[in-house]
């Protein structure tokens, strides 16, 4: 009941007659401070946004963004790309009839050829992409369906993996590691590429499978459980996913480092596209030496070992071969729209 | 049986509960009463609102009130759904947790503090008695129980409503202060309950058996009623002055005892404790259906999602990335729905509405450190009472005021009197009122009554020499001496300077008009007076007039006095040996005739007792101890009495001639002038006067005998001022007696044996007292004009005196009539000569109602009429109420502004006129129409008059312009109608059928004026034009008759002046002075609401443009409801990242200077019609969200489409660009910039990326779905991500800053040129008029002459 009669009191200024008790007390006013801040006067700059202080900044603006809409354009054309499509929807298409009889559970892998011709030599490191269309890896139950401390190398999750990862969680009464879908539905193609020299003859072309994944994934995102023990004990009573063929300790038999959670083609498969028409990195294609093109131009052959079924939901595969510039992949869109905000700021400027 | 009886007893209790209660001592043997008591509530007060155990769940439940928190929990419940899930649940719960906690935090801290001052009253100590002990023992308030005996001494806090049943007092009276409860620093006098075998030395509680009987509690503060009933079955009535009141405190009373009756919560201090003021601004009202909107524009976006997805499923065939294969796609897009309304919430800007309250509680901050409204005189600031409707401010379109005190400063000062139908005009006073003036204007230093001599004596010699005034030099005179008395006077009592205006110098000071001071000094010394002969001789009744209208003025009232040297006692009584009355009964008779039975016909006096044993008996009730031992002058007979016998000296007599000779020299006695000079000023004697012991005893004596008055109004106070100037003192009052000195007189006590108080039906207040000369019972009168005119009858008698008399009437009437036109307030002053069985017969009844519970206040007030009829005329006073400063600018100013200012006021209508006139509210040229008449419907046709008269002018005026817009023309500071309604056409006009065309009425004037009104018809003039016209409208008074006007206005604004704080207490702002008025609405009220309306808008620019980045992404992951964001980014980025910049905006934004905004009020109207917060702004806002989200997305996407981008480093440049766009958005809204800005955007932009990098490194296998490991590190190290965010914030700011840039370049000169057609116009306008006017000359417009200070001169252009 004081709280409110006690602000009436004190709003009503009666302190002044308790300074006046003290005497020599000095007698605190309720005058409010005269500050800049307080009576709103702060040193102030006032951004008033005529068309005399705007144009010259559009001016200034279309003068800086013109000609980095140029360099874009210009290193993105000088990008060298090649795109093919081995989806096999066509029935020219070398891999039409294994798209037709593809079964999950045929152990027969489908092979196909794709033959193609470079029209262009491709000069520096060439990144291989194997491409998805409409692929939604990021739907949102899909992109949630994974368990990221199991993919840490944690041991616990590994045994027990986290309900996201439902229905691919287990199987069979056992832990599946890497559990999820997006783990389950891994991309399983096998691409090799061939150049077929005047002579007809094939010539394999080495194709590095280190160093697609991004370092962070590689170093501190995934780990395989257990350091460096054997990867087979340490993934003992664990399940493979539903679709794999073989478990992830045994993704790539060449190379014992790159087995487990820590395979690069998994981690890559892992970190989900933005959008359902996306590249993943596959192999990167190292030049060898200054005077020969990485990828001289000529006829080239593409074997395909045929795993992944996309027909039934209108998916598209394809084998992408591109350079890359400071700014990324191919793409002119970045260059034309730089150059025309560019020129609108730069004419409004001037008019 | 027991058990069966027991339940029907409590219930007959329970029943007579419900109507009364009754109260006896806690001690008493009588079960049921004491099973009774227990049935009260106790003295302990519980305030807080959760205990302990119960805060969890009552928080909870009461947060769930607000809706906005439902939404919340909601949202987080859906999440715990697993088919709808989002995010993880705990990010979910992010947002409502922390809104929950910050809210339960502060209430618990609220609570915390409510409790600790809880428990500290409640272990208040008080003395009980304890009927076991016999003695009084220390208790705990809380302890104090319905029933007991509590003894307070002085300065003590009543721990609850008691009865008052002893004081130490001798005539059981005590003081008590009502501050804490009201605010009023005057002192309040309580009686004991009258009749108490108590009321004595030797009184013992034990012997106290009777029973009070009182009404249930309730919160009216100025009401008890009830009656104690003695053992013996005498009932003696009850009322509020009987009680003490819970939280005042006791004063000037050693010791008093009283009876608990209400405790704790049913106390009227705590049943009037109402919380504070909560108002839905009008913006807020306005925000809801924006708010409406964004919901609809979500339920949208989320059935697009639910449609698409299941469309999209359903076109589905197998898909590798289906993880959900059995749900079919109608369900799924079903649950889409609810999961996109998770993933969309931020639509809904629930964290708007803290936002709002967190702005406007800085907005409250700035307008409260405002220097423009603080007033240093009485070192307050405004007072920002409602927190939530600083916005309304800038919104207001009608002003009703109050005048008294609002418009005026509400420091009356005594201007002149009219008696027996003589004028006296009071030239010098009037002079000095100007010299006042001046001298204020110069010295700006603190309360005028405090002042520092120097400065006085330098101003003392300017205006000497100017208006060769022997006064003012005698003002300032006595004002050094004054000074050391006040000065001491403050220390040893802290009063508020306040209390002190009331008495202030310009009031005291009251310069007597030279002839009236001869005729009353005939009357003292009448063998010097008749030997002068030279002048008229008054007539023997006009004598009598003359004393009976200065000992009403001075007794007729209730003031309460006290003296510095003994602040706030009462004075103590019995000073000076009386000169024998007996003497002096021997002069009436000498003067040969019986002044006092003149006019009446009545019976002679049948006096009770002489005089002289009255007096006696009434001072020997006086404090023993109340000689002042030190006061040597104490033996010597009255100061005015000893000069005015002191033979002349020639010295002098040199002196003051060549003084007087300023003023009316001509006709003026040397005797008269050095009789006037000593009287009103003794202090000024001291100049010429130095060898002179006597009157250094003189001066002496009076100037410790300073007297303080605390009147309750200030009309009051002037008045009993005006009689001491003609040294008509006011000595001290007690309950039953007043003492005053009379001039020729010397002291004399006056039986008071009733007093009537003043109330606003009534319009009057009477004293009844016991002639101290004649021994007659006198009724002295004193209200409004009106009143007293109508019930001042011609006295039957001879014809001689009824001619005389009906021509005094006439004469008064004049005066009356001269004086409202001057626009000074009128008091009529009239007496009545009781016979002694008149006078028996109606305090039968008197007491009757007195001690009635029900309906008393009716039967009272009957009673009082029936007592205040046949009255005699004496006089009339005419009061001074100055214009505060600055009201005639403050006035022009809002009404340029586009504010229709009303004014409503209970005076006169001439003085109400007046004061308009001098406020500027009336130009000359303005059309006065008057609305008065006696019947409705006479009422229904002079509207309907005046509304075609209107019209007709109108239609007149707007020809050549564009019609229609008449609203618009007539305000804004040029000649118009203005319309002047009195109170009783008021009611007619207020009446259903009648309601439309008054306002239709008013709306077509300029102002309108009510005078004459009630408080009641104030509210419902306010609240008409509130909802029947649907605007915005602000109430401002100072006094209990505002209240309900300020209650009902949208924005209730009270000034804290001179009537007690009822006013400030009910409104949203307190400010001291009208004039704070134009910078509070222009500047503040127009920032803030543009600052609010700015805000919210951006607020929800905000929301949209981020929500519709995410809505985007759905139709590129097939309406799934995924996010590109990390899920804390998501959630952080509204309540965190750029949270703060909103609310920098909202408080230092200012689109204008607040110079600019004073110089220029059409500003105002700007706001006012909501161009700032319009359906149309809104929408374009809405409208460039969308375009700006569509940039921001569909950039990068373009950018980004078909590489091998991956969900986080696609989300992150349109994250990071949405962050810039969001920040430079701002900055190219703000109107201004200041390192605060810079510092909060700088610093909101640091945290989002310092959170993003950080949470990037250190969160490996946190926030599981999308986990950000690395993603802005990588992204960061790009040149792309830079590429993007450039690309993408500059297109996406491109409309906007060329939007700002053309409306910029355009606007101001568009705004200025309006604002120099409007000035054509109004020029045009005033011509018009001007011609208009002379064609209709016939039209009633008031003569009127400008002798108020304040009145402009050249106001009164007469018509007619």
């Amino acid at each position: 009941m004081m709280a409110s009669s006690y602000n009436a009191k004190e709003e009503d200024g009666h302190n002044s007659g308790a300074s006046n008790n003290g005497g020599a007390g000095v007698v605190k006013s309720k005058k409010p401070d005269n500050t800049a801040f307080k009576q709103q006067r702060l040193p102030a700059w006032q951004p008033i946004l005529t068309a005399g202080t705007v144009l010259p900044a559009f001016f200034v603006i279309g003068l800086i963004f013109i000609p980095i809409g140029i360099g874009l354009f210009v290193s993105s054309n000088n990008i060298k790309e090649f795109e093919i499509d081995y989806t096999g929807v066509d029935v020219n298409n070398p891999c039409y009839n294994c798209a037709k009889n593809f079964s999950w559970n045929s152990t027969t892998p489908c092979l196909c050829s794709v033959p193609f011709t470079l029209e262009q030599p491709f000069e520096s490191n060439v990144f291989m992409y194997y491409g998805l269309s409409n692929f939604y890896q990021n739907h949102r139950r899909y992109v949630k369906s994974r368990d990221d401390s199991q993919l840490n190398g944690d041991q616990s999750a590994l045994k027990n993996p986290s309900k996201e990862c439902e229905p691919y969680r287990t199987s069979e009464g056992q832990p599946i590691a890497p559990c999820g879908a997006i783990a389950n539905s891994l991309f399983n193609d096998t691409l090799e590429l061939y150049y077929i020299d005047s002579n007809g003859t094939k010539n394999t072309i080495p194709l590095v499978k280190k160093g697609i994944a991004w370092w962070t994934d590689k170093h501190v995102k995934f780990r395989n459980p257990g350091g460096n023990n054997n990867l087979t004990v340490a993934f003992q009573g664990t399940s493979k996913p539903v679709n794999w063929r073989k478990p992830v300790y045994e993704l790539d038999p060449s190379d014992p480092e790159n087995n487990g959670f820590i395979n690069e083609d998994f981690i890559v498969w892992m970190r989900t596209a933005a959008l359902p028409t996306f590249r993943k990195l596959y192999r990167i294609i190292q030049k060898k030496s200054s005077t020969t093109p990485t990828l001289p131009s000529g006829k080239y052959l593409l074997d395909i070992t045929y795993n992944y079924p996309v027909l039934s939901f209108d998916g598209r595969k394809r084998m992408i071969l591109s350079t890359i510039s400071w700014m990324g992949g191919k793409n002119p869109f970045l260059g034309i729209a730089y150059i025309t905000v560019g020129s609108i700021c730069f004419f409004l400027g001037v008019n | 049986m027991y058990s069966l009886e027991c339940p029907s007893r409590l219930n007959s209790i329970k029943e007579r509960l419900r109507k009364k209660r009754t109260v006896v001592p806690s001690f008493t043997e009588d079960e049921e009463l004491s099973q009774l008591l227990k049935l009260y509530k106790g003295n302990k007060i519980r305030t807080t609102k959760y205990s302990l155990l119960s805060f969890l769940p009552k928080n909870l439940f009461e947060q769930l009130h607000r809706l906005a928190n439902v939404y919340f929990i909601f949202l987080a419940a859906l999440n715990f759904v697993p088919v709808v899930e989002a995010f993880q649940p705990q990010i979910a719960l992010a947002p409502i947790i922390l809104v929950l906690s910050m809210t339960a935090a502060k209430d618990i801290w609220e609570d915390y503090r409510r409790f600790k001052s809880d428990h500290s009253i409640n272990s208040l100590l008080c003395h009980v008695y304890s009927s076991k002990q016999k003695a009084y023992i220390d208790q705990r308030w809380k302890d104090v129980r319905v029933g007991d005996f509590v003894r307070l001494s002085c300065n003590e806090i009543i721990p609850a409503d008691m009865l008052l049943l002893y004081s130490s007092d001798p005539r059981g009276v005590c003081y008590i202060e009502t501050a804490n409860l009201d605010g009023e620093t005057n002192l309040k006098q309580r009686q004991v309950v009258s009749d108490l075998p108590l009321q004595g030395v030797e009184f013992s509680l034990e012997s106290f058996h009777c029973r009070v009987e009182c009404e249930n509690p309730n919160n009216d503060l100025g009401r008890f009623r009830g009656y104690v009933e003695h053992p013996g079955g005498l009932r003696v009535g009850l009322h509020n002055n009987n009680l003490l009141l819970r939280s005042c405190t006791v004063r000037n009373t050693e010791t008093v005892v009283g009876m608990v009756v209400y405790a704790g919560h049913e106390t009227k201090a705590m049943m009037n404790n109402s919380g504070p003021r909560y108002k839905r601004s009008q913006l807020e009202k306005h925000l809801n259906t924006d708010i409406l909107w964004c919901v609809l524009l979500l339920i949208i976006m989320c059935l697009t999602a639910a449609i698409g997805h299941g469309v999209w499923l359903n076109n589905l065939k197998d898909p590798l990335f289906q993880v959900d294969t059995e749900t079919s796609p109608a369900l799924a897009g079903f649950y889409v729905f609810w999961t996109m309304i998770i993933v969309l919430q931020v639509l809904i800007p629930i964290s708007l509405y803290v936002s709002i309250e967190i702005v406007k509680l800085g907005q409250i901050y700035f307008i409260h450190n405002d220097l423009a409204l603080y007033n240093k005189q009485l070192d307050s600031r405004i007072q920002c009472r409602a927190l939530n409707i600083t916005e309304d401010l800038g919104q207001i379109q009608y002003l009703f005021s109050d005048k008294t005190g609002t418009l005026t400063e509400n420091k009356m000062v005594f201007r002149r009197c009219s008696i027996y139908g003589v004028e006296y005009p009071h030239e010098e006073n009037a002079r000095r009122l100007e010299v006042y003036e001046a001298e204020k204007s110069e010295e700006a230093g603190r309360s005028v009554t405090l002042k520092s001599g120097c400065s006085g004596k330098s101003l003392s010699c300017r205006s000497l020499s100017c208006q060769r005034s022997s006064v003012s030099l005698h003002t300032l005179a006595a004002e050094t001496d004054e000074e050391e008395e006040e000065e001491e006077e403050e220390l040893s009592n802290p009063i508020h300077p306040r209390t002190n205006a009331f008495c202030s110098r310009v009031a005291k000071e009251v310069v007597p008009d030279p002839e009236l001071v001869r005729k009353l000094n005939w009357f003292c010394c009448p063998e010097l007076a008749l030997s002068d002969g030279s002048s008229g001789t008054p007539s023997s009744l006009e004598l009598t007039y003359i004393t009976d209208f200065f000992l009403a003025l001075a007794i007729c009232n209730s003031v309460v006095v006290s003296s510095p040297s003994q602040p706030r006692h009462v004075v103590p009584e019995a000073r000076t040996p009386l000169k024998s009355l007996e003497d002096f009964k021997l002069m009436f008779q000498r003067l040969s005739f019986s002044p006092f039975t003149a006019l009446s016909t009545l019976s002679p006096p049948q006096m009770k007792g002489s005089p002289v044993s009255f007096t006696r008996r009434l001072f020997a009730r006086g404090k023993a101890g109340s000689f002042t031992p030190t006061n040597s002058t104490t033996d010597g007979s009255d100061p005015g009495q000893e000069s005015n016998l002191e033979p002349p000296d020639p010295r002098r007599k040199l002196d003051l001639s060549s003084r007087a000779e300023g003023g009316d020299a001509g006709r003026t006695e040397h005797r008269d002038t050095e009789a006037e000079d000593a009287k009103t000023n003794p202090d000024g004697a001291r100049q010429d006067a130095e060898g002179d012991p006597i009157r250094e005893v003189d001066r002496e004596s009076d100037t410790n005998e300073e007297l303080l008055y605390e009147a309750e109004s200030p009309d009051e106070a002037a008045l009993v001022h005006a009689a001491q100037a003609y040294r008509c003192t006011l000595r001290g009052r007690s309950a039953e007696g007043l003492l005053v000195d009379l001039p020729g007189i010397g002291s004399l006590a006056v039986q008071l044996l009733h007093i009537l108080p003043f109330d606003s039906n009534r319009k009057k207040m009477s004293v009844v007292v016991r002639h101290p000369l004649t021994g007659h019972v006198v009724v002295y009168t004193k209200g409004a004009d009106s009143v007293i005119m109508d019930l001042a009858e011609t006295p039957k008698g001879a014809e001689q005196a009824q001619e005389i008399y009906s021509h005094i009437r006439e004469q008064t009437q004049i005066h009356l009539d001269g004086y409202a036109r001057e626009g000074l307030r009128t008091l009529c002053i009239a007496k009545k000569v009781v016979g002694e069985e008149e006078y028996e017969a109606w305090l039968k009844g008197q007491l009757l109602a007195e001690s009635s519970i029900e309906n008393r206040e009716e039967l009272l007030l009957e009673s009082a009429q029936r007592l205040e009829t046949n009255l005699t005329l004496l006089g009339t006073t005419g009061i001074v109420d100055r214009l505060q400063e600055e009201v005639p600018e403050t006035i022009e100013a809002l009404q340029r502004a586009g504010i229709k200012v009303w004014i409503l006021t209970g005076d006169k209508k001439e003085t109400a006129i007046n004061i308009a006139y001098a406020c500027r509210l009336l130009c000359p040229n303005d059309q006065l129409l008057t609305a008065s008449c006696g019947s409705k419907d006479a009422c229904a046709v002079l509207l309907e008059e005046l509304k075609v008269e209107v019209q007709r002018g109108e239609a007149s005026l707007t020809e050549p312009t564009a019609a229609g817009n008449h609203g618009e023309s007539s305000s804004g500071g040029m000649a118009g109608f203005v319309l002047v309604i009195d109170g009783r056409t008021l009611e007619w006009a207020l009446q259903e059928e009648l309601k439309s065309h008054f306002l239709e009425l008013s709306q077509g004037c300029k102002a309108v004026i009510c005078c004459r009104s009630t408080p009641l018809q104030k509210s419902q003039v306010v609240r008409l034009v509130r909802d029947q016209l649907g605007v915005m409208t602000l109430a401002v008074g100072d006094g209990a008759n505002d209240v309900s006007m300020i209650q009902v206005a949208d924005v209730g604004i009270g000034i804290s002046g001179q009537e007690g704080m009822q006013a400030v207490m009910s409104s949203d702002f307190a400010i001291s002075r009208f004039k704070h008025l134009s910078k509070l609405l222009l500047v503040h009220g127009h920032l803030c609401y543009s600052r609010l309306a700015n805000m919210i808008l951006y607020f929800i620019y905000k929301n949209v443009m981020y929500v519709n980045l995410l809505f985007w992404y759905q139709f590129f992951c097939g309406f799934s409801g995924g996010v590109m964001t990390n899920a804390w980014v998501l959630i952080l980025f509204n309540l965190l990242f750029t949270s703060v910049p909103p609310l920098i905006y909202g408080v230092l934004d200012q689109h204008m200077p607040a110079d600019t905004l004073m110089e220029l009020p059409e500003l105002y109207q700007a706001v006012q019609t909501s161009k700032v917060y319009v359906p149309y702004v809104f929408w374009i806002t809405v409208l460039d969200a969308f375009y700006q989200s569509l940039v921001c997305f569909f950039v990068p996407y373009f950018a980004l489409a078909g590489s091998s981008v991956d969900v986080l480093s696609f989300g992150s440049p349109i994250n990071a660009s949405a962050l810039l766009i969001i920040l430079l958005h701002q900055v190219i809204e703000s109107h201004t910039l200041t390192w605060i800005h810079a510092l909060v955007l700088v610093l909101s932009g640091a945290s989002y990326f310092g959170f993003v990098l950080l949470f990037g490194v250190f969160c490996v296998t946190c926030s599981p779905p999308t986990n950000p490991v690395g993603v802005e590190t990588l992204e960061m190290s790009q040149p792309l991500f830079y590429i993007l965010c450039a690309l993408t914030t500059v297109t996406a700011l491109l409309p906007r800053l060329l939007f700002r840039a053309l409306c910029n370049t355009l606007r101001p000169a568009a705004a200025l040129t309006s604002a120099q057609t409007d000035k054509v116009d109004s020029e045009r306008y005033r011509k018009k008029m001007q011609r208009w006017n002379l064609s209709h000359s016939k039209a009633n417009r008031l003569p009127v002459c400008a002798d108020n200070p304040g009145l402009e001169p050249g106001t009164d252009t007469v018509v007619s």
